[in-house]
């Protein structure tokens, strides 16, 4: 049977590489002293690149999944839930696209296409529910990634719903009830993706490792029952300046605070870390897999701190915000997905030159992420004294006096564009020409 | 501690969604006890300006309560930034600026765009310098 999985995470890293492509672009116009219109544009560039993005670590996410599931069951129901699936999907990436090279605009930030292509991606992710269901069954018992694909999707499934509430004039008209509801969805539907890559990494470690106790202890299930706390509760952190119910910014606040109990106990497992990583560095796609653990340590504690409602108020509006996005995305995320692309297509490589060669660009990148990400709070910091107040100047003066730190941001994320850009090319080749995983 | 719990994901999973679900549904009823109900005519122009906010991705420079894009300036209070507000907003959207391009809105989406600024304005301010910070971490408006 032909591998739908794959087939999906060679989508995903054409989306991803459209997003680098977009977002370089994008960054471009920070440095204009004129508007452009059309695609080349930044009211069609922005959404081209968080989409590309976004989308594409979806699509990454449902292809290890479908990878991992396909084998337990090939019947006729299975490849129809399966091409279906895939079918819808990939409908509505083209009406996406098709909506934003035409100016379609309509919907919200992060998914401003016309609302029309929601529907084949609900519908797609109703019927990959049901493939999943009907591949892993009810009769075992499941272990913790297996239950964090599963809280990925359905939680993915009632948010979106969410997502277009506002098609009902009594949201619409209410504005801060609307924007409460926007961030909850925004919140959320970042919690459900990150459960589906995080359940990836759970599985490729577990793989690599080895050992397949650790899915099923009760630590690994109380740790997954806190990300799940937080993906349910602790998204009104990106709402405290909005004047919505006090009570929402309290339950975030002390929600979004249990995420001391990851980063303490990061800390307190870190020889055991070390010795990992040690034992496995040179297995190539544990190497991104030890990088996105290392951004989870930087990117917490950025989002911690974020998450008090006084330092917040400070951070907030500001680049310090993107850069812990950025951080998330790429730094967690894209190197998750790498790990796993590495893993199911070109886990091993035959020659040491090769090796050498990979290892010298995964370092750049991780280098020239830090960079980057430093760029942008630097970015954030001069607006957020602006914001207080400390510089007495125009929006327009305030964007100038930091044109050293955007014109270094432009600069290093045209570098992440051509150094990751060169990792997910030479997946998809290999990819390609193997013509199957893993 | 005791995580026997957790060895039953399908109950405590149950009981979480169970919360979330209801935490969802009083946050849907939120406008239900809004003290501020408006005009029908009124309330559908703001429900409007929201579409023609949308559909020109405002968002995508723009931020209201610091959400939104970063290549302009944040647009909460805009509209009460200057005497000659509505003229002064009318003639940055009909001729641009900077990066910021002009904008074909019909006399209705301009109208409506308005009355939405204006509904968004009066909510609340999103000037940092209008908040104090509170020992607990919180903060709180100056008074």
């Amino acid at each position: 049977m032909k591998n739908i999985g794959i087939i999906l995470v060679r989508i995903a890293l054409l989306l991803l590489l459209a997003g680098l492509f977009f977002g370089h672009l994008a960054s471009e116009t920070y440095q204009m002293t004129e508007a452009k219109n059309g695609v080349l544009g930044f009211l069609s560039l922005r959404p081209l690149h968080v989409s590309s993005a976004y989308l594409g670590i979806i699509t990454a996410g449902l292809g290890f999944i479908s990878i991992v599931i396909q084998k337990r069951k090939n019947t006729f129901l299975s490849k129809l839930l399966q091409y279906s699936h895939l079918a819808l999907w990939v409908i509505a990436l083209i009406g996406i696209f098709y909506s934003y090279f035409t100016g379609d605009f309509g919907g919200r930030e992060y998914w401003e296409f016309n609302p029309i292509w929601a529907v084949p991606i609900f519908v797609s992710f109703i019927i990959f529910l049901i493939y999943y269901l009907y591949q892993l069954g009810f009769k075992e018992k499941w272990n913790v990634y297996q239950w964090m694909w599963l809280t990925g999707i359905i939680f993915f499934i009632f948010t979106f719903i969410e997502n277009y509430l506002w098609l009902f004039p009594y949201f619409r008209s209410h504005f801060i009830a609307d924007m409460t509801l926007q961030w909850k969805v925004n919140g959320s539907l970042v919690g459900a993706v990150n459960q589906i890559i995080y359940g990836v990494a759970f599985y490729l470690m577990e793989k690599i490792s080895g050992d397949n106790k650790t899915s099923y202890q009760k630590l690994s299930f109380a740790l997954y029952f806190l990300g799940l706390f937080n993906l349910m509760f602790n998204w009104g952190h990106h709402i405290y300046l909005l004047p919505t119910e006090k009570i929402i910014h309290y339950i975030a606040y002390a929600v979004s605070m249990t995420e001391w109990i990851l980063f303490i106990r990061i800390f307190y497992k870190w020889n055991k870390q070390i010795k990992e990583n040690k034992q496995h560095y040179y297995f190539f796609p544990y190497r991104f897999l030890m990088a996105a653990d290392y951004w989870v340590i930087i990117n917490l504690g950025m989002a911690l701190l974020m998450s008090i409602p006084a330092i917040n108020l400070y951070t907030h509006g500001t680049h310090i915000t993107v850069a812990h996005a950025m951080g998330t995305t790429i730094g967690i995320n894209t190197m998750i997905i790498l790990a796993a692309s590495f893993y199911f297509i070109k886990p091993t490589f035959l020659s040491k030159k090769t090796l050498k060669l990979n290892s010298l660009f995964f370092w750049s990148t991780q280098l020239i992420l830090l960079t980057f990400l430093i760029s942008l709070i630097g970015m954030g910091i001069q607006r957020a004294l602006w914001q207080v107040g400390l510089k007495k100047s125009t929006f327009s003066q305030m964007t100038q006096a930091s044109s050293l730190w955007t014109l270094l941001f432009i600069i290093l994320g045209t570098l992440l564009m051509i150094f990751m850009g060169y990792f997910i090319i030479y997946l998809i080749l290999k990819s390609l020409k193997k013509n199957q995983v893993t | 501690m005791n995580l026997n719990i957790f060895q039953q994901p399908r109950k405590v999973f149950i009981i979480l969604f169970s919360f979330f679900f209801l935490f969802s549904l009083w946050i849907y009823a939120i406008p239900l006890f809004s003290n501020y109900q408006k005009p029908v005519k009124e309330s559908k122009s703001i429900a409007n300006g929201r579409l023609v906010w949308q559909k020109y991705n405002c968002h995508t420079c723009h931020q209201l309560y610091g959400l939104g894009g970063y290549l302009g300036p944040d647009l909460t209070n805009t509209y009460s930034r200057n005497k000659e507000n509505e003229t002064y907003l009318k003639g940055i959207i009909k001729s641009g600026v900077r990066q910021m391009p002009k904008f074909n809105l019909t006399d209705d989406e301009t109208r409506e765009l308005l009355a939405f600024l204006k509904d968004v304005d009066a909510s609340g301010t999103a000037d940092v310098n209008s908040y104090q910070p509170e020992i607990n971490g919180t903060f709180s408006l100056k008074k």
